[in-house]
């Protein structure tokens, strides 16, 4: 009779009531998992977009650039500099961005927005635009023509072959203006991404803002994202510190900002669930203790030693919290898997208002182990939290008060 | 040979508003091999001295030796293991482990002794045989009735062949059936296989039995005579 079976048994003593504890601790288990999950997925999702499309997981910049996204504030990192950031372990792909505002102007209606010049034959391993050139087609390497976002063209009732004018400052105050025919329509599932403006070549960039070779930082991406911090070294090391080398962070401190404040919402959301049910396992642990005492005198009574009665107790209280993980994570497990794989749409009006905020219609869940491995954490720590209890109670059994209670 | 000797042995309970001196200065031996009966009325004083005897309980003064063996002087944990090695207990409301069927009840003692699996085995179903439960060694307490129960605890205490079976008023809860059926099964244990049985008790069909009574009143010993018991000579055959 070993003492992991045992604990089994007498859980079963009183099977309701093990039932109902471990049906809490399941519910718990199954609610925290899908909300970690759904902030898992809503947090990659932004990251993956964000740093997807305008920033790259790592940038090099003007030292100036990050307080003042001017135009004046550009470099131009030489071929064999490139080249040497190109060689980095890690790195993915390099490629130049030159971006700033204009006035957009068509007819009598005219809006504000950004120019981002790009390359376009490096372009599909980093952003990816072309995934979402709704109408026309996507740019090539020295194309005059450009791309407009859906919401910029439906403003200025434009359409592919129409032509847009572009009103701007450029380099060191020149002023820029010129007319460039639409090659496509770009519709980003992020709505907020469809206000942004215009996407042309590097080079009609460059020659639009007069910027010669300049350009407003290189985007870098890397095979993994957890190498950031190392590659961010390498490439600091690798210029000899001439630019600004940042990570997705410190370009996005608004999406960082947003995360953190996010998930310690979530966190107190979760952890006062899981104070509920620790309070529940509690009640359930002080009841079996309370009506077993006769029993746990005639233990010691006839020679088990504290430690080992105080090991089946402590047993009994674990595997109630095993039994609950175990049970929450067979409900949530497939529901979660099935939902990363399967984002939910959300309903119309949801929709709308997610939309006004910049958020894609849909929720999106995450697998990361962490979603899962802290539910194991939480549930240990707090059911081995209570097992000092019956420990206490055990240390201070009088024997002979036990068996003639 | 003396398995037990008792000198000037005091307990006073100190929790109460008033003190009680349950045990006032008992001193006492008992030899291998004897059938003993503590008789007493309520509140004279026999569980006190059987847990102390037992070392369940510590005295107010006064010493126990158990096989030359000094327990008033072991700490908690010694007289844990002290009590797995040398005494039996059966108690009056059985207190069998209620997840453990009979024969594991009887093997969970010599388990925590540190008994090989086989050698557990076959003692437990030798003594539940013993005490005529062969048939029942894979019941749970909760199947079983008050007598088959008891007859249990008496397996469980002598598993670990101790120097001495304590038993207090355990026939309490047994109707005059199991209380007969259960001192025959006590009685051959103590003639064959020799363990040495100390009860207390106030039914006048158990002190019958006896082979020596001991009656306690107020917590000192008023008469110890041995005397001839009532079937020691015409045991009826075991069923
Ligand atoms: N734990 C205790 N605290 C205080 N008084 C006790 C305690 N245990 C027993 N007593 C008292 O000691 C006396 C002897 O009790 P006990 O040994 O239980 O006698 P018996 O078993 O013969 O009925 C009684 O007066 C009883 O009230
Ligand atoms: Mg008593």
């Amino acid at each position: 009779m070993n003492i992991l079976r045992m604990a089994w048994k007498n859980l079963w003593r009183t099977k309701r009531r093990t039932l109902i504890t471990v049906a809490s601790i399941c519910f718990g288990v199954v609610l925290a998992t899908l909300m970690r999950s759904l902030q898992d997925g809503t947090y990659s999702n932004m990251i993956k977009m964000s740093v997807q499309l305008a920033s790259g997981y790592i940038q090099l910049q003007h030292p100036l650039y990050q307080q003042q996204k001017s135009i004046n504030h550009s470099i131009a990192p030489t071929a064999s500099e490139l080249s040497r950031i190109a060689a980095i372990n890690g790195v993915q792909t390099v490629s130049k961005r030159l971006s700033s505002f204009a006035l957009f102007s068509s007819g009598s209606t005219t809006k504000g927005g950004s120019v981002i010049g790009i390359e376009p034959d490096k372009d599909a391993e980093t952003s990816n635009i072309q995934h979402w050139v709704a109408e026309g087609r996507f740019l090539n390497k020295g194309d005059r023509s450009v791309l407009l976002t859906q919401h910029t063209a439906q403003n200025l009732h434009l359409g592919v072959h129409d032509t847009l004018v572009l009103i701007s400052q450029g380099y060191h105050g020149v002023s820029a203006a010129a007319a460039y025919p639409i090659k496509g329509i770009v519709q980003f599932a992020t709505p907020k991404l469809n206000h942004l403006g215009v996407f042309m070549d590097l080079g009609l960039a460059q020659e639009f803002f007069d910027t010669g070779e300049q350009v407003s930082a290189v985007m870098i991406t890397v095979d993994d994202y957890n190498t950031v911090p190392n590659t961010v070294a390498a490439i600091t090391a690798a210029t000899d510190g001439a630019y600004n080398v940042l990570d997705w962070k410190t370009i996005n401190p608004d999406i960082v900002q947003f995360i953190e404040s996010d998930q310690s919402g979530g966190m107190v959301m979760i952890a006062v669930l899981y104070i509920v049910i620790g309070f529940g396992i509690f009640g359930t642990i002080i009841m079996m203790v309370a009506e077993r005492k006769r029993e746990l005198g005639v233990l010691i009574a006839i020679g088990m030693q504290k430690v080992r009665l105080y090991v089946l107790l402590f047993c009994e209280t674990i595997l109630i919290g095993v039994i609950g993980v175990i049970a929450g994570f067979s409900i949530s497990v497939p529901i979660v898997v099935f939902l990363k794989k399967n984002p939910v749409q959300l309903p119309p009006e949801l929709a709308t208002t997610y939309a006004k905020y910049g958020f894609e219609p849909y929720f999106f869940f995450g697998t990361t182990p962490t979603v899962f491995l802290y539910q194991v954490l939480v549930v240990f720590g707090m059911t081995a939290l209570i097992a000092i209890y019956p420990l206490w109670k055990v240390k201070t059994l009088e024997v002979t008060t036990a068996l003639r209670s | 040979m003396n398995v037990l000797e008792i000198q000037h042995l005091v307990k006073e309970y100190t929790d109460a508003d008033t003190p009680v001196r349950a045990i006032d200065g008992i001193s006492l031996t008992v030899a291998a091999g004897e059938f003993t009966a503590i008789v007493g009325p309520s509140g004279s004083g026999k569980t006190s001295l059987l847990n102390m005897i037992g070392g369940l309980d510590t005295p107010t003064s006064g010493t126990i030796h158990v096989q030359q063996q000094n327990i008033t002087q072991l700490t908690a944990a010694q007289r844990i293991d002290f009590r797995r090695n040398h005494i039996g207990f059966v108690f009056q409301s059985y207190n069998l482990i209620p997840v453990l069927t009979a024969i594991e009840n009887v093997a969970l003692i010599l388990q925590l002794q540190g008994v090989s699996k086989k050698e557990r085995q076959q003692r437990a179903v030798e003594l539940l045989t013993a005490v005529g439960l062969q048939d029942r060694i894979h019941s749970r307490p909760a199947n079983l009735s008050g007598g088959q129960q008891q007859r249990v605890a008496v397996a469980r205490a002598l598993a670990s062949r101790p120097t001495f079976v304590l038993a207090d008023e355990p026939t309490a809860n047994l109707d005059s059936k199991a209380t007969e059926n259960l001192l025959q099964i006590m009685q051959q244990l103590n003639k064959e296989e020799g363990t040495t049985f100390i009860f207390s008790t106030h039914d006048q069909r158990v002190i019958n039995k006896a082979r020596r009574i001991i009656t306690v009143e107020d917590g000192k010993i008023h008469t110890d005579e041995q005397v001839v018991p009532d079937s020691a000579t015409t045991l009826a055959p075991m069923v």
